[in-house]
């Protein structure tokens, strides 16, 4: 067992999934119609409703569709997250991500390779999505669009091992709408995507600490400020700890001797 | 080749939340020849095959691959072993060169060596011409074809295959069991084919017949006949089954 063998095995798993999404021209328009109805119809209507102060990383008043674009890009990493780990669901209950699982390799690593293979497309989301921004007035440094990209690798292996985590106690593809319920939601709409910290606290301080805390506030945080060529260093040590932790516990779920792997039997 | 034993299973058993599905099962499986794994629905034949497939943790017995213990040497155990499972797992809006190379690629082949192999089994099974079509765009036997190719490309010791004529017409189930069979012979691979198609077994298979968990025969035909006092080998398996449907 060689580096060559992990290397080109991770390169195939990548190459299937973003080839796979590319293909699915229904997916990759769905992918980028959601944030993009949220920047041009939800934050050019709540424009006027919502005064933002100047805060960092931001040097001026800003418009509130720059405010929410970084909050839109993690919309665009969570939502990929969580359909990555629908499809691994789907990938289980129809058989092929047991052809994964029979290949001589560690366990750890073709989950990690499949998180990077997820990653990697929802980068490629994100890149079309701040195009179409660019061309509607909603700009960055240039170097800004250089600076996020480690930050959407963290964020995305971060929502992507959430979401693989999650894939380990779905037992059935039906399951799923639960998530999006209890997960995605709560998640987008309980952290600062959408208003900053100091907004929420004016209305709720219970509000503010579950926003503070939530992961997905962080990622958002690390991208926002990646934007504009800083780095938040808080933001960046929290999306790390949290990919971590998510991480250990999705490989321990697909361990065979340990995880739900054990328990998910079926009928012989 | 001189045979050999491929696969070695030794007082295997396993339980679902109390509830036994393998009871204490043991016997080897010997390259350049098929073993036919028979046995009614919920004998334990799909449970069997994902402990050695090491999708399910082997927690009381012992499984071998070519010696090697599928639970602390899984990576080496694994890399002698294809597979052939009973739902369909190709990827359908890929082609059936993307899927094999796919394939290719988790086991580590380089390039050039995995488009010659790729090459050599799909023209044994009579689809290299079709290697740029999507998988949607083929029918269930000649799907059925690129799954054993794929299982195929790494050589591996042992082919384990889950039922897969099921579904599958006349012709193509005759194509597909002819090739595996000749194949075990030609290649000197160690076959495991779970089925439930008396149809499908040759004169000199190996049987295990599987009813609620436990072993209730294994030999080749004429032994498992004279075990049983039967005249076929579809009698013996009624008697050994208790009437049960294979």
């Amino acid at each position: 067992m060689n580096i060559m063998h992990y290397w080109r095995a991770m390169w195939g798993i990548i190459w299937r999934e973003c080839w796979r999404f590319v293909t699915q021209r229904e997916r990759f328009i769905s992918a980028l119609v959601r944030p993009l109805i949220w920047l041009f119809v939800f934050a050019a209507g709540f424009r006027s409703a919502l005064g933002l102060a100047i805060s960092p990383p931001y040097e001026t008043y800003i418009l509130y569709e720059v405010y929410i674009t970084p909050g839109l890009i993690g919309m665009i990493q969570l939502f990929n997250g969580m359909q990555s780990s629908l499809s691994m669901v789907y990938d289980r209950e129809m058989g092929s991500m047991r052809i994964l699982m029979v290949c001589p390799l560690p366990r750890w690593f073709l989950l990690l390779s499949k998180l990077l293979a997820g990653t990697a497309v929802s980068i490629l989301q994100v890149y079309v999505f701040l195009a179409i921004a660019r061309l509607y007035e909603i700009e960055a440094p240039w170097q800004g669009y250089l600076w996020i990209l480690p930050a959407l690798t963290l964020s995305g292996l971060m929502l992507g091992s959430l979401g693989l985590l999650l894939s380990s106690f779905i037992k059935q593809l039906e399951n799923f709408a639960g998530v999006m319920n209890f997960v995605i939601f709560p998640m987008f709409f309980m952290s600062t995507a959408l208003y900053p910290l100091w907004k929420i606290k004016e209305s709720s301080i219970l509000l503010h600490n579950l926003a503070h805390y939530n992961p997905f506030s962080q990622a958002v945080e690390l991208t926002r400020f990646a934007l504009y060529g800083q780095f938040n260093q808080n933001a960046f040590v929290y999306t790390l700890l949290a990919f971590i932790a998510f991480m250990t516990a999705a490989i321990v779920g697909y361990n065979p001797s340990k995880g739900m792997m054990t328990r998910k039997g079926g009928s012989s | 080749m001189k045979p050999y034993i491929a696969l070695s299973i030794e007082d295997l058993s396993f339980s679902y939340s109390g509830k036994k599905a393998l009871d204490q099962i043991s016997f080897g499986i010997q390259t350049g020849r098929c073993t036919l794994l028979l046995g009614p629905n919920g004998a334990g034949k799909s449970t069997l095959f994902s402990l050695i497939t090491r999708l399910y943790d082997t927690r009381n017995g012992r499984i071998e691959l070519c010696g090697f213990d599928i639970k602390r040497q899984t990576r080496k155990a694994l890399a002698k072993l294809g597979v052939v499972f009973q739902q369909p797992t190709l990827d359908l809006d890929l082609t059936v060169m993307q899927n094999l190379r796919y394939h290719t690629a988790l086991h580590g082949m380089p390039r050039k060596l995995a488009s010659e192999r790729i090459q050599q089994e799909l023209e044994r099974l009579d689809m290299y011409e079709r290697r740029f079509e999507k998988i949607r765009q083929l029918n269930g036997g000649h799907r059925r074809r690129v799954e054993i190719a794929r299982a195929l490309l790494h050589q591996p010791t042992l082919l384990l295959l889950d039922e897969p004529t099921v579904g599958l017409d006349v012709p193509s189930r005759h194509v597909i069991v002819d090739y595996v069979h000749r194949l075990a012979a030609d290649e000197n691979i160690a076959v495991l084919w779970a089925s439930h198609l008396i149809d499908e077994i040759y004169a000199n298979d190996e049987l295990i017949v599987l009813h609620k968990g436990r072993i209730k025969a294994k030999g080749i035909i004429d032994e498992v006949l004279k075990i049983t006092n039967a005249a076929t080998i579809k009698e013996a398996f009624f008697s050994l089954t208790q009437g049960e449907q294979a």
